[in-house]
């Protein structure tokens, strides 16, 4: 096992600003812990600032304040680079480069042996395709060559964004299994979303908004405290409190 | 300073130039076809090409040069690959260094063949050593390609990336000695012209080409290889792991 006693994220007045000097206060204030070895869902609506959030967390935000420690050491420390893998929303692979170039391009920076390329590739189920461009690959194709690179050298965290946006069920139950298989080998996983549904495949929930943290629990817990049927309606139901009470 | 992973990126690179044909063939065979139609131009004056080629050998690759280190960066910093590789082990040495590494290899091809192209079809006769001329040619576009990784760092666009070109190499180029001899500029522009990379780089290859030998350019080379190293420097300290 590994050394995950600890929690994977711990988050105490994290302010982060993005856009630089003029730009916009995203998050303020966040109090926030993830454990270790769970698959974490971190849902919100578009612009509630979950890539912000991921991005402060895997070292690639400016202007983040306040204590944020990743596995026990401060957000963005050299050790945590090969301890953590990140997925950005966006599909970041060389177009130019075959899926098998870019995976031997990354496992060399991230100092993983070779025949990790092959196991990435079977566990995103691009092995059959391994030697097409990416450039014209299909957009699911691109966002799991992507997925990928995140999971060579079996990083203690994933930080997916987005991951399964665009696939089909297929795949997404696929993507959900190996997550959590994952998370059994003892990753922890903090994988966001804004389709409310994947909720009942998480471990545990983070819910945000605006910047700020509604609900930090388990899925039943907060439809027993929302009384609502799922995520969603729990989701509505929270912010409805919120307006309410201010 | 350099690393196994500066090896690594500098190959991926090359990879990737690899799958692009048409850039490689542009790259070998423009500054050809720009000398081609300048020796033609002079045909009835061979001392033209004779006296200036050596500095076009020069000046068209590092043209060429600055341009595509440009824009490869920016395209790096768009595609998000370069935010995800912040976030890798890669130190930002091995990053700049693995692009120079690359392009300066393609320099080198670039020049030898530019230079073939010259004293075999255009019939370039220069009175300074042939070697020279193609070693300073080279160490010019390899310049070229440091300065474009330098000044990407101030792009954040495609529209101001291509303008860096015009920003940091045409005001060089005119007061590079070519247009004017440097003593007759006015003295801001003189020493504005002093201060400049290009300035080296053109002055070595006109001596050259006038029969100047390594003593006599070694100074000129000396800053050459010291604006090389500062260009070097600044792109390093320029790139940010983390950004806004
Ligand atoms: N460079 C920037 N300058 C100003 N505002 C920014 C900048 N980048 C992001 N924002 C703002 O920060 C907020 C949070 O953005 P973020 O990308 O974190 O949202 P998100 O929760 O990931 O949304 P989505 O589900 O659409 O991906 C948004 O309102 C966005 O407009
Ligand atoms: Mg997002």
């Amino acid at each position: 096992m590994r050394n995950n006693q600890g929690p994977a994220i711990v988050a105490r007045g994290l302010r982060v600003v993005r856009g630089g000097r003029r730009g916009v206060v995203v998050i303020d204030g966040m109090d926030l812990e993830v454990p270790a070895g769970q698959l974490v869902g971190l849902l919100g609506p578009s612009g509630s600032g979950k890539t912000t959030l991921m991005r402060a967390v895997v070292g690639a935000q400016a202007d983040v304040t306040g204590t944020l420690e990743v596995l026990g050491l401060p957000a963005g420390h050299p050790e945590l680079r090969h301890r953590v893998g990140y997925v950005t929303q966006a599909p970041s692979v060389y177009g130019d480069l075959t899926i098998r170039e870019n995976l031997r391009y990354f496992a060399h920076l991230m100092g993983a042996p070779e025949t990790d390329v092959d196991r990435v590739l079977r566990e995103v189920d691009l092995a059959p395709i391994g030697d097409r461009r990416v450039g014209v690959l299909s957009g699911g194709e691109r966002s799991r060559a992507s997925l990928a690179v995140a999971l060579l050298g079996t990083p203690d965290l994933l930080v997916l964004d987005e991951p399964t946006v665009g696939l089909d069920p297929v795949l997404r139950r696929d993507l959900w299994l190996l997550f959590h298989r994952l998370a059994e080998q003892g990753t922890s996983l903090l994988v966001s979303s804004h389709v409310m549904d994947e909720a009942t495949r998480c471990d545990r929930l983070v819910l945000m908004r605006a910047g700020r943290v509604l609900a930090d629990e388990t899925l039943p817990e907060l439809l027993a405290r929302t009384g609502a049927a799922d995520a969603e309606g729990a989701f509505l139901a929270l912010v409805e409190q919120e307006e309410a009470a201010a | 300073m350099i690393t196994r992973l500066t090896f690594s990126t500098a190959s991926r690179v090359l990879h990737q130039l690899r799958h692009d044909r048409r850039t490689i063939a542009l790259i070998m065979l423009l500054p050809c076809l720009l000398l081609g139609i300048v020796a033609w131009m002079f045909a009835d004056t061979p001392m033209v090409i004779d006296q200036f080629g050596p500095l076009l050998l020069g000046v068209f690759p590092m043209l060429v040069m600055f341009l595509i280190t440009s824009v490869a960066t920016l395209r790096e910093r768009q595609s998000g690959t370069l935010e995800r590789l912040m976030t890798t082990p890669i130190r930002r040495a091995d990053f700049v260094l693995g692009y120079a590494l690359a392009f300066a290899l393609l320099a080198t091809l670039q020049g030898l063949v530019l230079t073939a192209f010259a004293v075999w079809v255009c019939g370039m006769d220069a009175r300074g050593d042939l070697w020279l001329i193609v070693g300073v040619a080279v160490l010019d576009a390899v310049l070229g390609c440091v300065l474009g990784l330098a000044a990407s760092a101030l792009a954040t666009t495609e529209f101001q990336a291509v303008q860096m070109m015009p920003l940091f190499i045409f005001p060089q180029l005119l007061t590079g000695g070519l247009l004017m001899p440097r003593d007759q500029m006015p003295q801001v522009l003189e020493w504005f012209s002093r201060a400049m990379p290009l300035t080296y780089g053109m002055e070595a290859l006109r001596d050259l080409a006038a029969g100047a030998d390594l003593g006599d350019v070694q100074g000129a080379v000396g800053a050459i290889c010291a604006f090389i190293v500062g260009a070097l420097a600044l792109a390093i300290l320029t790139l940010r792991r983390r950004t806004p």
